[in-house]
């Protein structure tokens, strides 16, 4: 089985490269973009299974820094 | 006076660490990261560098590591640690200290010296210096931008573990802050780089008197 993790800057956390993103869309031409965020993926390759609570504990414990990201949890 | 200098795959300080300990006059061991204890010491130093490529988050893998561990017990056990850099980017992942450390505000690796003000003289860290002095510090960081909430800001203003403030933010931290305390002042993490502004050699020795008081106060400890 697998899970795919997302991680995302909190709202309110300034996203200096997702900033930098949306500059440069708008200077190729793209208008109305008015904000863009960064986050990550992260893939799984796990033992049949593994709980979703297995997961939250992987994301808690390293996957994701809770004073500044936040977390979902997609199992597949 | 002993301390111990914990060594990662990536940390690029650790000897620069260890020199400025040992110009103060503690004994230093270095403590490499699969080990499983930490010698008896007084002071553990996190370093800088890029422990582990900086993968994931910066610090984020180092802070796992089995020794990291021990630092955790060490300082809840009251003892003294002190993380630079690479160092406090660990010691916030831990959560040994509060707080994260984000991409800088410019997007830009930012190396060069900065500005600080000392803004608490009440830590064995800080005592050399005078309250609202300002020094010259070296700066080497792509992520040294401080987050906390307003919360935890506010008690760290609250309870003066302000350490250091950038007289010209140069990374977008929050409330301008470059290092902060531990709640009982025992553990100090900052992102400028004292060790490399503490002898005649340097051009710049700002940076030693916040080690010159650490045999003193660790052997009254």
């Amino acid at each position: 089985m697998k899970a795919r993790v997302h991680v995302m800057l909190k709202n309110g956390v300034l996203d200096p490269q997702g900033e930098a993103v949306r500059h440069a869309l708008g200077a190729l031409g793209f208008d109305g973009v008015s904000g863009v965020r960064q986050g990550k993926v992260i893939e799984l390759d796990l033992a049949d299974g593994t709980t979703e609570a297995t997961v939250k504990e992987m994301c808690e414990k390293l996957l994701a820094n809770t004073v500044i990201e936040s977390y979902t949890i997609e199992l597949s | 006076m002993k301390a111990a200098v914990i060594v990662f795959p990536g940390s690029n300080c650790d000897r620069d660490l260890k020199r400025a300990f040992e110009q103060a006059g503690l004994g230093v061991e270095m403590v490499w990261h699969k080990d499983t204890s930490l010698p008896k010491v007084d002071i553990v130093g996190i370093p800088g560098g890029f422990s582990f490529g900086d993968y994931l988050r910066c610090g984020a893998i180092a802070a796992q590591s089995p020794i990291c561990r021990e630092v955790v017990a060490h300082t809840e056990r009251g003892g003294y640690a002190f993380g630079v850099c690479n160092g406090f980017q660990v010691l916030t992942e831990t959560g040994i200290l509060p707080g994260a450390l984000l991409r800088n505000a410019n997007l830009k690796y930012i190396c060069r010296t900065v500005g600080l003000k000392v803004e608490t003289t009440e830590s064995v860290f800080t005592k050399g210096y005078g309250l609202g002095d300002e020094i010259g510090v070296p700066i080497a960081h792509h992520d040294g931008n401080y987050f906390a909430d307003e919360a935890t800001l506010d008690a760290l203003e609250g309870e003066n573990r302000v350490a250091f403030r950038y007289t010209d933010n140069p990374n977008g931290s929050a409330r301008d802050i470059a290092g902060i305390l531990s709640s009982n002042r025992r553990v100090l993490g900052m992102m400028p780089h004292p060790e490399r502004a503490a002898e005649s050699a340097h051009g710049n020795e700002d940076g030693a008197r916040l080690f010159a008081h650490l045999t003193e106060v660790l052997s009254d400890a």
